[in-house]
């Protein structure tokens, strides 16, 4: 019995052991490669040559994020594409894509991963506020840059203590200021009614509209909340028309997005002006509600939609979606994910292109130091900048209203930073 | 009854071969992280970790009978125990552990009493439902848990004496703390309270009839297995620095118990290789087939299922079996002590995942008294 037992133990702990040495490298292996001379000596050469460059990207193949999937797909297609045309500067793109899941503890795995075993470069991209929360301590103390993180939380460059981490879209802050500049604008009165969802997302863009409205005329007079978890949203949205305020700032994510337009366009006698925020703008939210119910909604953008017909002759839509049909022909070139993944591919492109040195140290200067660079995917006169004390590549978006089956442009782009001056925690 | 090790051989060798299998693992488990590169030595650190909240997971259905898709809102008990002790307090790695593991006892001590009035597959739902409550919980308490951005906290340091990589120390003492876990579950189901768990499991009335009081015991073992799945989550924090509400969805529950099930109920070591499972093989999927990891993943279970009805713990028990005496019908091996049980447990698992023997319990009571999940297969009429 006891010899079975502990004869069972070790047969279980040599498996354990198998299985991960199956795996392949061994310790010590790890030394750091750096440059020999130059300007550049000291600094980090791993995972790059003069021929190639290797980036890896954890996105959630897998569970309940996993439509967010696909803009690895776009990013993708992206490198598979400058590689056929030669590369960036040279050097062969070779990208690695992992699964998390949306679990953080999956994502700590998977960066460990790919920085010691995969080698990277950089860590391009992780995906949602949990996963990258849980691995930029880990990034940043190693050293590897984690460039335009998908996730809008303004947390990414608020700080100091993470000098390796940048974000890249529109942070939630910055998109609250654009609606607070346009109601200050449009409608200096305006009583405004919030539904947001209780989480980093809902409560960054509240609490930055709040503080951009602060000392106008516009007012937030009711607000109510949900969880993700929650069924629906009528509730809450039955208690804001009771408040009779005149602009509805709907802070949704998609499936609620689409409830709370309905619940919208369902109550007659409560007619505000409904503005929908980024996230739940795709025409994926607004079908199943029906057109004719969502004209005159407005919402803001900042990247080219490829399904507007608007785009059509546009060279770099043209090379993204002949690129999409070759390299990913089972993605759906009109998924605004796919284009997404294309723009940020292709802003990482003009920042690899501005290193100084080709080391982990030159991208994660080149990423904080843009200045008004131009990414053909981007909204005419929506540029990437960032500085001293700006970690916030994209602070500018374009607003939108629906009309017909589409959104159209209207105004200015609104500079953020312009208005109200850098993002701050 | 049937034995696998039928040549026990002299007293000698009985001790010799024990001794150094245990010596021999040992020292794999010491050396490991010399050898491997700090990513697998972190991977060999969660499966640890993981496996100390199987075994508890594994006291309560392997040995207990009764089902829980709740631990691991347990595990983010611990976790968020753990985190917030070093966020707001600052009271040391060390100090955590025994906190953890108290407030998870006592958590699971409040939990035990629905399991005195409930069983199969109604514990399993009222367990699942705290499962599914606790994140939106933690999103709630903001001021305390830090929301859904969660809590970043700082990560074991090794000591400078040690000479150790920051893996390697996390390596050993979450080592330390699996062997210690693991032997106390084994010491624990051989004493009295083992014993009276087991009796309970394979039937209720005759343990009474015995002398068991039952809501004792059976709430006892709600809180020792909710006591490891604690443990395991303040082991977590220590690892991985960082607790959020999305890192404790009902998916891990279900994710522990699958684990649990595939790795051998009732046995041992059958939480190492489930932990080993449920690391592992997500990743391997993901080399098969990158467009559908899931698939894969789904299918590697169904075979290890198919293969091995008793869990891998149990697969060379079934093999030796089959290879020596290539019986008509019943080639489960069954051990002739109660720890070491390898078989029994996952049949009726089995059963109670696809068969109907669970869902007539409204019906018949008697139905679920006489196939205690967890229970032996009852093969031969008595």
């Amino acid at each position: 019995m006891r010899k079975t037992t502990a004869l069972r133990a070790a047969a279980a702990a040599t498996a354990a052991l198998l299985t991960a040495t199956a795996c392949g490298s061994q310790r010590g292996q790890d030394a750091q490669d750096t440059a020999a001379g130059g300007a550049c000596k000291g600094q980090q050469t791993t995972g790059i040559t003069d021929k190639t460059i290797k980036l890896g990207g954890i996105y959630p193949l897998s569970g309940p994020a996993s439509a967010y999937g696909t803009i690895s797909k776009g990013v993708a297609a992206y490198f598979s594409h400058v590689n056929d045309k030669g590369g960036i500067d040279g050097r062969k793109v070779e990208f690695v894509v992992r699964d998390d899941g949306y679990q953080p503890p999956k994502a700590v795995e998977e960066a460990r991963r790919l920085v010691e075993q995969e080698k990277v470069f950089a860590v391009f991209q992780t995906l949602g506020t949990p996963s990258t929360a849980a691995v930029w301590d880990y990034l940043n103390k190693q050293k590897v840059p984690q460039p335009f993180v998908a996730t809008g939380a303004s947390a990414w460059g608020t700080g100091d203590q993470h000098p390796w981490t940048i974000g890249w879209q529109p942070n939630y802050v910055a998109e609250a200021r654009v609606y607070a500049k346009y109601l200050k604008d449009a409608r200096p009165k305006a009583e405004v009614a919030v539904l947001y969802q209780n989480d980093d997302f809902g409560k960054d863009l509240l609490g930055g509209f709040k503080k951009a409205v602060a000392g106008s005329g516009v007012k937030v007079v009711a607000e109510e909340s949900y969880e993700v978890t929650d069924p629906s949203v009528s509730a809450q949205m039955a208690s804001l028309a009771r408040s009779k305020a005149d602009v509805l700032l709907d802070v949704t994510t998609p499936k609620f997005g689409s409830q709370a337009l309905a619940a919208d366009a369902k109550n007659t006698k409560w007619n505000p002006l409904h503005i929908v925020n980024n996230v739940a703008s795709s025409a994926a939210v607004l079908e199943p509600v029906g057109f004719k119910n969502v004209q005159g909604v407005v919402s803001a953008t900042y990247f080219k939609d490829p399904a507007d017909p608007q785009w059509a002759a546009d060279p770099e839509m043209k090379a993204y979606k002949d690129a999409l049909h070759e390299y990913a022909p089972d993605a759906d070139p009109d998924n605004q994910f796919n284009a997404y993944g294309w723009a940020v591919a292709s802003s990482l492109h003009q920042a690899l292109d501005a290193m100084k040195c080709p080391t982990r140290e030159g991208l994660r200067d080149a990423v904080r130091s843009l200045k008004d660079v131009k990414v053909g995917m981007l909204l005419p006169g929506v540029t990437m900048s960032t500085g001293h004390g700006d970690a916030f590549p994209l602070e500018t978006m374009r607003l939108m209203r629906f009309k017909g089956e589409r959104w159209q442009l209207f105004g200015k782009p609104v500079d953020t930073r312009k208005e109200f001056g850098p993002t701050a925690k | 009854m049937s034995t696998t090790t039928a040549s026990l051989g002299t007293d000698r060798v009985r001790w010799l071969r024990p001794t150094l299998t245990v010596l021999v693992a040992a020292a794999v488990a010491v050396g490991a992280p010399f050898y491997f590169a700090p990513f697998q030595v972190f991977q060999l650190t969660m499966v640890l970790l993981y496996a100390v909240a199987l075994s508890g997971l594994n006291l309560l259905t392997g040995f207990g009978g009764q089902i829980s898709l709740g631990h691991g809102a347990f595990f983010a008990a611990g976790a968020y125990t753990a985190a917030v002790m070093l966020d707001r307090y600052d009271t040391g790695h060390l100090a955590t552990l025994p906190a953890a593991a108290a407030g998870c006892f006592l958590l699971g001590l409040g939990f035990g009493v629905p399991a005195l009035r409930l069983r199969g597959l109604y514990l399993a739902l009222v367990t699942l439902s705290f499962a599914v409550f606790l994140p939106p919980l933690l999103k709630r308490l903001e001021p305390v848990t830090g929301g859904s951005m969660g809590l970043t906290v700082d990560k074991l340091q090794p000591p400078a004496w040690s000479g150790l990589a920051e893996d390697q120390w996390m390596y050993f003492v979450v080592l330390a703390v699996t062997a210690v876990a693991l032997l106390l579950a084994r010491n624990l189901l051989r004493s009295r309270a083992g014993r009276a768990l087991l009796a309970v499991r394979d039937n209720e009335s005759a343990a009474e009839v015995m002398g068991v009081r039952l809501s004792l015991h059976k709430t006892l073992a709600f809180a020792w297995s909710a006591m490891f799945a604690g443990v395991a989550g303040c082991l977590y924090t220590w690892v991985i620095g960082f607790v959020s509400p999305d890192s404790f969805s009902f998916v891990l529950s279900i994710t522990l118990l699958a684990g649990l099930v595939v790795g051998g109920l009732g046995s041992l070591y059958g939480p190492l290789l489930g932990a080993a499972f449920v690391m592992y093989v997500p990743s391997v999927s993901q080399d098969v087939s990158e467009a559908a990891p899931g698939v894969v993943f789904g299918l590697l279970i169904i075979t290890v299922m198919f293969v091995a009805p008793t869990g891998l713990a149990g697969l060379p028990g079934r093999v030796l079996g089959a290879v020596a005496r290539r019986p008509p019908r019943t080639t489960a091996a069954r051990d002739r002590t109660p720890e070491a049980e390898s078989a029994p447990g996952a049949e009726p698992e089995y059963q109670a995942l696809s068969g109907p023997s669970e869902t007539h319990a409204p019906a018949d009571p008697a139905v679920v008294d006489a196939e205690p999940v967890g229970a032996p297969p009852r093969t031969e009429k008595e």
